[in-house]
């Protein structure tokens, strides 16, 4: 990032600095304080008022709470859904991205507008006829599309999709033609010289969009609420569900919360400086 | 075109190569392969838009014509038309339902411009704050994404603990220990909803505008800041002057996301309030939601659907309209 200017900042502006990102940071990290120390607590305090510092430690709901609600059975339907997706979006996303960054067509431009802007819809827009055509093709063909997994990765993997095949376009394009062209020379086909070429030079892309795909999956709500039975009910609508009833305990929702977010945040500080750097190709772009 | 050309023409006798057995999966007849190859390559990624989103899409504007109600869910194609009907409740808004729809959709609205404005003063404060090398940037940086990196549904169920009446933290600071409240308030229910989907909201998002600044900072040339720096510019004047234009065509695309992401937004609300949101919290996808599946109706919640999409469309063509010509007249 460019330095403003050789000389240092002034006071006035160290203050402000100072003072203002404090209180950011406090802001960004209560909750994540509250759901770290809650966690740890026994049930009596946190029914009582609040307090910031736990009088007494416990691991307790961290192993409770596998009982009283089905996380357990959550979080294989969380992890089978959001890996299958992830892995089915970006194969489906390397190929199109490689089609649009490497061969030129007709309908190219319409075929890239058009993705990208399904980003933008609302989604309780296709929520209702996504449900009743999932139906309708339950009961014509005995595909079960409604309220089982596969009709729940069916859905994530497209909403993954746009980014993913804007975000590697740009990493395919940054990869020399020079490369796969001498593949091509070679005696390779396309496809050879794509997976044994363009993809391993764009390794950090594609582990970037994986993650994002990952999150993306592993963090639905709306789709998931009405695409899911009991059996096949991801952790967002489990977790859900069981926060919102009249007697809580909220110190096993807190570790709940703690244990479904270790995965996504280690991923997305991972993401972190790839989606900088993308952002940073598109805004030039 | 000529490369293009030359690279869709395999080498001869390629296919009679050793290698041909393991490509087996891949093999495409030599004449489709000339032109088609691109187009097969993106037939899975089209195929799946279709399913998911377009075929849908049209399907939602032919359900809203129709009086989709529960009899006819399990054979909805032959449920009866009945032409501009649904848009006909939706917008009468002396009746309950058109009421309804409307003072949702003046909350979304109130919401949507005050969280909107937030995240983007939050994000590029302290993304200009930030744009000097000092000790802790780095932490600070993975500090303030942390909000984004939660997945959204365990942090609003913190949020909903924080709010509690009786348990929650806010009620801890407020009513406790500052003494601002003269009883602990409710946050979850009646008008203060709104403001608690506000924070929650602002908090979940403003680090996506951090984090688009920032990347839009990373191309404002240092050349700038040195040379008005010789002249005798002081950071707040260079802030003002240097970053603030600079960051104008980012800005552009940044609120018009955050506007479309926070007017839709559905997985806020239904975390924090649960089964029903109250009035001052009931917004837009919420509404119609619980206007389908709670009635049934899915021609009139498809109705509502179609509207909002208008109106998305209209505000979002208005918009890069108005911010174009604005920008190339200041060019």
């Amino acid at each position: 990032m460019p330095e403003r200017s050789p000389t240092a900042p002034p006071p006035s502006f160290v203050w402000t600095r100072r003072i203002v990102l404090t209180l950011l940071t406090v802001f960004s990290l209560l909750p994540v304080y509250v759901m770290l120390s809650s966690s740890l607590k026994p049930l009596r305090d946190v029914t009582g008022a609040f307090r910031w510092i736990p009088e007494h430690l416990t691991v307790r709901p961290y192993v409770d709470i596998w009982r009283t609600i089905p996380l357990g059975r959550y979080f294989v339907n969380s992890i089978v859904v959001a890996s299958a997706a992830t892995g089915l979006s970006v194969v489906v996303a390397i190929f199109a991205a490689y089609a649009v960054s490497r061969y030129r067509f007709r309908g190219k431009r319409v075929f890239t507008i058009t993705v990208l802007s399904t980003q933008m819809f609302p989604g309780i827009l296709f929520l209702l006829p996504l449900f009743l055509l999932y139906v309708g093709i339950g009961n014509a063909t005995g595909i079960a599309l409604y309220g089982s997994r596969g009709g729940l990765i069916l859905t994530y993997l497209t909403f993954s999709l746009p980014f993913s095949i804007w975000m590697l376009v740009g990493y395919f394009d940054s990869i020399p033609r020079g490369l796969d062209e001498a593949a091509l020379v070679d005696g390779c086909g396309p496809l050879r010289a794509l997976f044994r070429v363009i993809v391993p030079a764009s390794l950090p892309g594609i582990v970037a969009v994986a993650i994002y795909a990952f999150m993306t999956a592993w963090s639905e709500v709306l789709f998931a609420s009405v695409m899911t039975n009991d059996t096949t009910r991801t952790l967002a609508i489990g977790l859900r569900a069981y926060a919102t009833e009249t007697d809580v305990y909220w110190n096993q929702v807190m570790a709940a919360s703690l244990v479904v977010s270790v995965p996504v945040v280690a991923g997305f500080l991972l993401l972190q400086r790839y989606l900088v750097a993308g952002l940073t190709a598109g805004a030039v772009k | 075109m000529t490369t293009t050309v030359d690279r869709q023409a395999p080498p001869a006798g390629r296919d009679s190569g050793p290698g041909r057995g393991r490509r087996g999966l891949f093999h495409i007849p030599e004449r489709v392969r000339r032109g088609g190859l691109p187009y097969l390559l993106l037939l899975p990624a089209l195929f799946f838009e279709l399913i998911v989103h377009v075929i849908p899409m049209v399907l939602g504007v032919v359900m809203s014509f129709k009086e989709l109600t529960q009899l006819y869910i399990r054979h909805w194609w032959g449920a009866p038309w009945t032409g501009a009907g649904n848009y006909r409740v939706a917008v009468r808004f002396d009746a309950p339902i058109g009421r309804a729809l409307l003072d949702s959709f003046l909350v979304t609205c109130a919401f949507t411009v005050l969280a909107v404005g937030l995240c983007w003063l939050l994000g590029t404060t302290a993304a200009i704050l930030m744009q000097d090398r000092f000790r802790g940037r780095g932490v600070l940086r993975a500090v303030f994404l942390t909000p984004y990196a939660l997945p959204l549904y365990a942090s609003v169920i913190v949020w909903a603990f924080m709010f509690q009446h009786d348990n929650g933290l806010v009620n801890h600071v407020l009513h406790d220990q500052l003494g601002v409240t003269g009883k602990p308030s409710f946050w979850l229910i009646g008008d203060n909803s709104f403001f608690s989907l506000l924070v929650v909201s602002v908090w979940r998002n403003w680090p996506f505008a951090f984090l688009c600044v920032m990347a839009g900072l990373q191309n404002v040339p240092r050349e700038l800041y040195e040379a008005s720096a010789i002249d005798g510019a002081g950071i707040w004047q260079q802030i003002r002057l240097i970053t603030m234009p600079s960051l104008r065509s980012i800005n552009q695309v940044l609120v018009l996301v955050l506007f479309l992401w926070t007017f839709n937004d559905f997985a806020t609300p239904y975390v924090l309030f649960g089964r029903s949101a109250p009035a001052a919290g009931d917004l837009i996808s919420v509404h119609i939601y619980s206007a389908s599946f709670v009635t049934w109706n899915f021609g009139a919640g498809s109705a509502m659907s179609v509207l909002m999409l208008l109106f998305l469309s209209l505000v979002t063509a208005g918009y890069l309209l108005v911010t174009n010509r604005t920008r190339r007249n200041r060019a």
